[in-house]
């Protein structure tokens, strides 16, 4: 029970990480601050445009596998605890 | 008969009998077969499957042309259609997974234990998906009409037929296997004129950097700054600066559009056709990567398309076209209505303007757009060829899950969850393939319906999965005390609400006239338009949800348990085919 409740606790914290740099890229970059990003040049791109029309999707795809390794890791930590469960 | 069509019948018929062969091989034997192909899908695979199941329509035929007319507007559908599988791959999928059933009302009944939750799960689930079927119709019809020159009608028919032999016979199982072909047909079909026609005005085969590169006529100006400047000179907004209303429109809309891919139950699923969490995870990070093959390519697509289309009627220091003059594409898609030109000043040339009362081009239905391209760009006919048969896998795929979605919601979750628990296996199972026959009779006969039906219910889809399911659901997950019935009168709140707020601008059922607020922006909430207001429905169902909570129990002991149970490591639980 003790090791159920860190191994959520970790996953939590995880998420968190996940959710906080998710918002930033596609809401934070995207569109809040789009303006002040937009002034900035990333070859025929202005920044914020291409965080929301490109940039955003690549990172979404690079935090999911991220997060997936992490919990792999995770599982592996917590397995022998959980053998009665399978 | 011309040379395209031949390349048109070959493509399209060649696709079709593919898909029945496939499956023919991968017919289901069993429920488990038939709702989650026995979970034995691996996680590419699967991510694949999902990728053809979610990529509809709308993504392959609509988007980009949304793109090309909204330009940074169209942002929200980008990043709303794939953030979407961040908070799907962390806050769901893996604990569904992992607690091991067929179905969403199912999931949510196993944790609430009142069948009031159950069936209004089923009823969100029928609602969404068959609003989003008739999507998938029409889009087939269109396809239909334009390549193969039948009646849009006929068109529908024949979708029809197709989709009820491989979903009905293959169920999950057959589905899933058609849909990893649907995939390949698809992104072939939608990447190849786009690197095309990235190469040709850029010189950059790769279309994701040729949209950042500089144009290949050696005047060494960006592509988007060249976009950006003849749009202006027509009297449009800037293409990468244009918003889509307000900022906090844009906001709640892309909020709105990624907790509702989270919540839509034909996509939740295909995560439980999958053998372990682990793979469950994965198939999130795989489904979102051929997702982004689409999804990071469709802006270049609109923004060329866009371009090209300019350069060929309205071109920049030089004559506008002559109307007599006028190529092929443009004689073709004014047969189909969806191209309009009027001759307001009696010149003979076509004049393009952002002002209504100069411009001539009437009517340009963005849903041409992507099928258009590769004849604005003067591409070879086995690419234009491609495209028709990428847009019927696309739309096909997609409403073949979406029928797997509502038939086992009806068999499984009402008629055996519900009304006859004793119901065999092998009964249940007729019940299904019954159940999806009905649907595609009735999904047929909605997209028969005149169009601005369907435009309108696209925001219902979306806006009841954001606002009941997707709350249901994470809160079930992540809050363990949680009752029933504070979750059963926040969905019911956030359902309430949210179509209220669309049938108020809408009209009741999309009639028209019954609209009691009017269809006006002045009358939107804090400017937030009826397609972005599922993320303010779920507000209203976590808030409902708290306050019923502090006034009735919290969850007994069992339930907590069980919830401790699909939060916890070790492998997911057994699918259990017997009640």
């Amino acid at each position: 029970m003790k090791n159920q409740t860190s191994y959520w606790r970790e996953n939590l914290r995880l998420i968190f990480i996940c959710l906080t740099i998710w918002f930033v890229v596609s809401y934070g970059f995207g569109l809040l601050l789009v303006e002040q990003l937009n002034q900035i040049r990333l070859g025929g791109f202005k920044l914020g445009f291409w965080f929301a029309q490109q940039g955003s999707i690549y990172v979404f795809v690079a935090l999911i596998f991220w997060y997936s390794a992490q919990m792999n890791k995770l599982d592996e930590k917590y397995k022998n605890g959980e053998q009665k469960n399978g | 008969m011309d040379e395209l069509r031949w390349y048109t019948y070959i493509a399209v018929f060649g696709s079709f009998a593919l898909y029945f062969a496939i499956a023919w091989w991968a017919r289901a034997r069993s429920t488990s077969d038939f709702y989650v192909a026995g979970a034995h899908v691996g996680p590419v695979q699967n991510g694949m499957a999902i990728g053809a199941d979610w990529m509809s329509a709308a993504s392959f035929i609509s988007m980009a042309g949304l793109i090309a007319f909204l330009g940074y507007g169209g942002s929200v559908f980008l990043m709303g259609w794939t953030g979407g599988y961040v908070l799907l791959a962390m806050l769901l999928a893996p604990y569904m997974r992992k607690h091991g059933k067929f179905t969403v009302p199912e999931f949510i009944f196993d944790r609430f234990e009142l069948k009031a939750a159950r069936v209004v799960a089923v009823i969100c689930l029928i609602i969404a998906s068959l609003t989003y079927i008739i999507g998938q119709m029409k889009g087939v019809g269109v396809a239909f009409s334009r390549f193969l020159e039948v009646k849009y009608e006929a068109g529908i028919y024949i979708g029809m037929g197709v989709v009820w032999f491989y979903a009905v016979l293959g169920g999950m199982k057959g589905i899933t296997y058609t849909q990893i072909a649907q995939y390949c047909v698809l992104i072939f079909a939608y990447t190849v004129p786009a690197i095309f026609i990235s190469l040709q005005l850029t010189g950059n085969p790769i279309p994701q950097l040729g949209l950042g590169s500089t144009l290949a006529d050696g005047s060494g100006v960006y592509l988007l700054d060249k976009l950006d400047q003849v749009v202006v000179d027509l009297g449009f907004n800037e293409f990468t600066t244009e918003s889509l209303g307000s900022p906090l429109n844009m906001f709640a809309y892309t909020l709105s559009l990624m907790i509702g891919t989270a919540g839509l139950p034909h996509v939740i699923m295909r995560f439980f056709t999958v053998p372990s969490v682990k793979a469950a995870r994965a198939s999130a990070g795989y489904a979102l990567v051929f997702i982004a093959l689409l999804y990071t390519v469709a802006p270049a697509v609109g923004s060329m398309a866009r371009l090209n289309l300019i350069n060929t009627i309205s071109p920049q220091n030089a004559e506008a076209l002559v109307y007599e003059e006028r190529p092929q594409w443009f004689k073709d898609w004014e047969n189909t209505g969806l191209l309009e030109f009027e001759d307001k000043n009696n010149d003979g040339k076509v004049l393009y303007s952002a002002d209504p009362v100069k411009n001539e081009m009437v009517k340009v239905d963005q849903d041409i757009m992507v099928l258009a391209n590769p004849a604005i760009a003067n591409l070879p006919n086995w690419v234009i060829a491609l495209v028709a048969a990428g847009g019927l896998a696309a739309a096909l795929s997609t409403a073949a899950g979406l029928l797997l979605a509502i038939s086992s919601a009806i068999s499984h979750d009402l008629v055996k969850g519900i009304f006859k628990p004793q119901l065999s296996e092998k009964s249940e199972l007729l019940t299904g393939r019954v159940v999806m026959t009905l649907s595609i009779i009735v999904a047929g006969y909605l997209g028969l319906k005149p169009p601005g039906f369907a435009a309108g219910t696209v925001a219902l889809a979306f806006g009841l999965a954001a606002s009941s399911l997707f709350p249901a659901l994470m809160m079930g997950i992540f809050w363990k005390k949680l009752n029933g019935r504070a979750a059963v009168a926040g969905m019911v709140a956030g359902i309430g609400i949210t179509m209220l707020y669309v049938f108020q601008h809408k009209g009741i059922m999309f009639i028209p006239g019954t609209s009691f607020l009017g269809a006006l922006p002045e009358n939107w909430f804090f400017g937030i338009s009826p397609n972005a207001f599922g993320a303010v429905g779920a507000i209203v169902n976590f808030t409902v949800a708290a306050i019923v909570f502090r006034f009735t129990a919290p969850a007994p002991k069992h339930i907590q348990a069980m919830v401790d149970n699909f939060r916890a490591p070790g492998e997911a639980n057994q699918k259990v085919t017997e009640h």
